[in-house]
């Protein structure tokens, strides 16, 4: 019984460490989207050339929701596959909506 | 074992959020439903791109943004989504009263960020005259950045209510699933929000 209790210690144990890590490697994220919109502001306010600009703003903004939903949701963890599907289901339909109503407008 | 006995087990689970089978359900339920919100959100986009520049002899973008309010606001909604974070850590560590401290910072972040955006509309319908009804471009405009507003105001009221509800009952399995659901409504928030000071506030002022 004593040693029962034992391993069910130590397993919380390193479940907890195991937390602890990933809560430092989520402030880690924090302070990369804190630089990203830091960086997309700068650019702004610096008047860069605007072809030159927009692209970089683009990527900027999907690499913090790719942080955002993997890190910050967890979709990194076991068992997202479902969530994937429907995210990236999502942002192709997504992408699709956005496509189709600017080219209505094109011209 | 009762029901009682089976939802507030002596040491947690790894995953308390899906360890239920409604948690289960809940978790792949809500997912779906972000899905449709992308789809949703990406419409009000894309209305919003195909219309800001019918302006119709009104303010234009580049006349009416300015950056400071919502840099300010743009950091705000981040801390928020961080101290989300925090409030899922403590969960996971079954500490009740950390995760509702977490919790109760986020929300005051929120409230913050949503009286400076209606302080920002405020200042663009009595100072500038730009209103829903000036121009293809406002309607696009309050329509995207208000229904992200609402999804704010919604998510507060959400998290205010499972604090309220919850604080005597502590943390279960019953209402452990509850809380992550809020805070992942909470991060999409913030995710849909990242498009908007992008495409709307910063490319509308270059």
């Amino acid at each position: 019984m004593a040693e029962n209790t034992n391993s069910i210690n130590t397993e919380l144990d390193y479940h907890k460490k195991k937390k602890k890590e990933e809560m430092k490697q989520q402030v880690i994220t924090f302070a990369l989207m804190i630089a990203f919109t830091i960086i997309a502001f700068t650019m702004v306010v610096s008047g860069l050339d605007k072809l030159f600009i927009i692209p970089i703003l683009l990527v900027l903004a999907i690499v913090q929701v790719i942080f955002q939903l993997y890190y910050f949701m967890h979709m990194s963890h076991k068992g997202h596959e479902l969530p994937a599907v429907m995210m990236y289901g999502g942002f192709a339909v997504a992408f699709l909506t956005v496509l189709t109503l600017l080219v209505l407008v094109w011209w | 074992m009762s029901h009682e006995d089976i939802l507030n087990p002596k040491v947690m689970p790894e995953e308390p959020e899906k360890a239920t089978l409604e948690g289960k359900n809940k978790f792949l339920g809500f997912w779906f439903f972000l899905g449709g919100e992308t789809v949703l959100f990406a419409s009000l986009f894309g209305t919003y791109l195909a219309l800001k520049n019918s302006n119709n002899g009104g303010p234009t973008s580049e006349e009416l943004f300015g950056l400071e309010l919502v840099f300010i606001m743009t950091m705000l909604l981040l801390t928020s989504s961080l101290t989300s974070v925090y409030a899922m850590y403590h969960m996971k560590n079954n500490e009740f009263k950390k995760m509702q401290i977490w919790l109760g910072i986020t929300v005051l972040l929120g409230l913050t960020f949503l009286g400076l955006e209606i302080y920002e509309f405020y200042e663009y319908i009595v100072h500038d005259g730009f209103t829903f009804r000036s121009s293809a471009f406002g309607s696009a405009f309050y329509t995207l950045v208000g229904f992200h507003g609402g999804h704010v105001l919604f998510g507060l009221l959400w998290i205010i209510t499972l604090m309220a509800r919850n604080a005597k009952r502590g943390l279960n399995l019953y209402n452990a699933p509850k809380f992550y659901i809020a805070s992942l409504y909470w991060h999409f928030i913030d995710v849909v929000w990242v498009f908007i000071f992008t495409v709307v506030y910063l490319m509308g002022v270059i």
